[in-house]
């Protein structure tokens, strides 16, 4: 490991900063539960904000960003394999920091040891709490299995442990909305594909980030054949991704029912659509396949610059379908337009508060922390020397 | 080690804040509000003091997930008697009833976020509003 | 607590305490028929909820007017709630105010809780705290709601609010409070103590309007049941097939 004077300085003061930032999403937190969730923008039109939008993000990063790990321990791809430990080590910092804000924003946040306790097992709220920290441990024993030698034969069958679990996870992070009979938005089955295969490009997209960083603090140079591949790999999951929101769409489109939604959407929405056509679909998605897959730009840098577009492409559409999602009325008496002093027939109005931002950015602060703590206290460098070697 | 600093310290504290200790002894006691005249509690002191939180846990899923009101260990009845006759509270001043020995052991209660802790004869609709 | 008393020596801090405890026990001391009629009252619980009854509410939305909000007030008034319209406010009831978008037919219902017998929101509550009840009230168990919101997102009525900040004066039978969900509860409390009907359907009945009807739905003599017999209801929402148990008439 380089041990060199600015590597080292420029290692710290990301950790503190990162830390900074935990400690003043945590502060946050604390605000929100002393006053109650008035002081946030979340009402009860808009029961889910900014906090949610953030965690999910990082639950869904978490469980893709082991699909590095599969692709290497399950499939065997020596180039993925070394970097197996890292995206593990990711997997738990995410999973670390979107949980800490999924906790932090309930109402009642020191009940987290009734949550633990009473389980309706219909719920998939429930389920998740079982997978999120089942994930934990199983990803756990993985990175052992890895980094203890004498259990390097396990760490196969725990690969192939941890993928089937992390597909069963997102499954249900999409489904906690593909269940919902009552809003327009969600009750669709397409929802957790969908989410499976956001996880894969947000994820990796997470990983090339993190990957980059590390190797500039060894000052090493990550290979370009390693570096191409793993690009035209997130290029691949981005157009996925773009793919399963465009049938969703469509399907929606075909239906009369779901008409005014979908104009909502995608056209009379102000920031949904917004966001929606500008943040998600040009810069989030056609952005990134532009710079990695035109040959002008196919570069680690441009690699990067893609990776950073899908992260924030995946906040604006994480936005437009939990927050968009609530905005639109429920449609309680089909065939009538509705007023009531609850807002009732009208597009809710949600304006995020501080506190929810300070909180979200909180658990991405919480999540790097644990990612610098842990590069610097076990060996997670890939070793492409062998790479290199083997595609000699 | 830390519960019996913090309760050595929140004992320093009462006393200094003026509770009814005394000078002579070193372990300062939580003063409790008498209950109203002529009431008898559900069990002695002794059993209430160990058990309290068990009987309204059991009893609160009856009422709520049972229906069953009126029995014996009502918190609402709690109230009624228990009541401080000045603030109309158990938990306003730091002598009302509950507050009192909870405060002294350093046990946040949770009860009296939802529920009332006035009598029933205050805080009943169009009594107070 | 206990070991700290066993150390110390008979002293004036122990007399002391012991003389406050006997000027409290002192005022414990019964009079008998005092006493008696205090744990009498105690020890006679109600029945509980029995599945032999499904409470119901019938809704006539030609006998409701447009701009009355009797019903709203008074389950304001019943359940503590401040009647506040803010969108962080509860709001148990709420009245809604329709028009027919193809014949501009007007028409105005009120609209809470329609207490399904598929509930979605028990379904995807993690913890429990939202249950059914055997008789048919859909309820939040505040001891062990732990404040997700999942069952508002789940809910296709928008029937529950969450309470955003403190609340210091709640009605002794209706605890309410920060950080947990709540919705109408057909004032359960009215009915386990034994009386027959709700607050809104109390209010609009003394009002005169009569466009609230209460009662259970699985006694055919019923008022409720027989007027279900007689003229077409509607459940809000009925192809979700939550057989809810509040039905609009007029729609």
């Amino acid at each position: 490991m380089n041990n060199s004077a600015q590597s080292r300085k420029s290692w710290l003061t990301l950790l503190v900063m990162a830390g900074l930032v935990a400690a003043i999403g945590l502060g946050a937190a604390y605000y929100m539960e002393e006053h109650g969730h008035v002081v946030t923008g979340m009402n009860n039109q808009i029961v889910w904000g900014i906090p949610h939008v953030f965690a999910i993000f990082m639950v869904v990063a978490a469980s893709g960003v082991l699909n590095v790990a599969s692709i290497g321990s399950v499939f065997g791809q020596s180039a993925y394999k070394q970097r197996a430990p890292l995206s593990g080590l990711l997997c738990l910092a995410l999973l670390a920091g979107g949980l800490m804000v999924l906790m932090l924003d309930l109402g009642k946040p020191d009940r987290i040891i009734v949550a633990l306790t009473h389980y309706n097992f219909k719920s998939l709220f429930a389920w998740n709490m079982v997978l999120y920290s089942g994930m934990s441990g199983l990803v756990a024993v993985y990175l052992w299995t890895m980094f203890e030698r004498r259990f390097n034969a396990w760490s196969k069958p725990a690969g192939l442990a941890v993928l089937v679990w992390r597909f069963v996870l997102t499954t249900g992070t999409g489904s906690i909305f593909g269940f919902l009979v009552a809003r327009q938005a969600y009750q669709s089955a397409l929802l957790a594909p969908l989410f499976i295969v956001m996880s894969f490009a947000w994820g990796l997209a997470v990983f090339l980030i993190v990957q980059s960083t590390i190797y500039a603090w060894h000052k090493q140079q990550l290979p370009p054949e390693v570096q191409r591949r793993m690009a035209r790999l997130l290029g691949i999951f981005v157009a996925a991704a773009l793919y399963l929101v465009a049938v969703y769409h469509m399907t929606n489109l075909y239906f009369a029912r779901q008409g005014t939604f979908e104009a909502f959407i995608l056209r009379d929405g102000g920031v949904y659509t917004l966001l929606f056509w500008f943040a998600y679909v040009l810069l989030g998605s056609v952005g990134p396949m532009l710079l990695i897959f035109h040959p002008k730009f196919q570069s680690e840098r441009g690699m990067l610059a893609a990776s950073v577009l899908v992260l924030l492409g995946a906040i604006a559409w994480l936005f437009v379908f939990i927050v968009g999602g609530q905005a639109f009325p429920l449609e309680i008496f089909p065939g009538f337009m509705a007023s009531s002093s609850f807002a009732d027939g009208a597009i809710a109005l949600y304006q995020p508060s501080l506190p929810e931002f300070l909180l979200g950015i909180g658990g991405l602060g919480a999540a790097t922390v644990l990612i610098a703590v842990g590069v610097r206290v076990l060996d997670f460098m890939p070793k492409d020397v062998a790479v290199a070697q083997a595609h000699a | 080690m830390f519960a019996r600093a913090l309760v050595l310290g929140l004992g320093l504290f009462a006393a200094t804040a003026g509770f009814a200790g005394d000078a002579a002894g070193r372990t300062p006691h939580p003063v409790i509000e008498p209950a109203t005249q002529g009431t008898q509690c559900v069990a002695d002191p002794a059993y209430m003091r160990r058990h309290h939180m068990d009987l309204l846990k059991h009893q609160r899923d009856d009422t709520v997930r049972g229906g069953i009101r009126g029995a014996k260990y009502s918190l609402k009845d709690c109230i009624d008697c228990h009541a401080s006759q000045k603030s109309n509270s158990v938990v306003k001043d730091e002598t009302n009833f509950c507050v009192s020995c909870h405060a002294y052991a350093a046990v946040k209660i949770d009860c009296f976020e939802c529920h009332t802790s006035k009598p029933r004869t205050v805080a009943q609709k169009g009594a107070t509003q | 607590m206990s070991t700290e008393q066993e150390k110390q020596p008979s002293s004036a801090a122990r007399r002391g305490f012991l003389g406050v405890a006997a000027a409290g026990l002192g005022g414990v001391m019964l009079a008998p028929g005092i006493s008696l009629i205090e744990v009498a009252q105690a020890a006679t619980p109600t029945a509980g909820a029995s599945s032999k009854v499904r409470w119901g509410m019938l809704i006539d939305t030609t006998k409701c007017a447009d701009g009355c909000t009797d019903c709203v007030t008074a389950c304001n008034t019943e359940n503590g709630l401040s009647g506040g319209t803010k969108a962080t406010d509860s709001q148990w009831i709420r009245k809604v105010q329709i028009k027919e978008i193809k014949t501009g037919r007007t028409a105005s219902a009120p609209v809470m809780c329609q207490h399904c017998a598929s509930p979605p929101c028990v379904d995807v509550c993690p913890t429990g705290a939202s249950f059914k009840r055997p008789d048919g009230i859909v309820l939040v168990d505040r001891h062990i709601c732990i404040g997700c919101r999942y069952c508002m997102m789940a809910c296709p009525y928008k029937a529950r609010s969450f309470v955003h900040e403190e609340i210091t004066d709640q009605q002794p039978d209706v605890p309410r409070g920060k950080g947990c969900v709540e919705s109408c509860t057909l004032c359960v409390h009215r009915l386990d103590k034994g009386e027959s009907t709700t607050a809104c359907a109390e209010a609009c009945t003394k009002a005169g309007h009569g466009a609230i009807v209460f009662g259970d739905l699985n006694n055919p003599e019923s008022e409720i049941s027989r007027r279900v017999r007689e003229l077409s209801s509607t459940q809000l929402r009925a192809d979700l097939r939550l057989d809810p148990g509040v039905r609009y008439q007029g729609l």
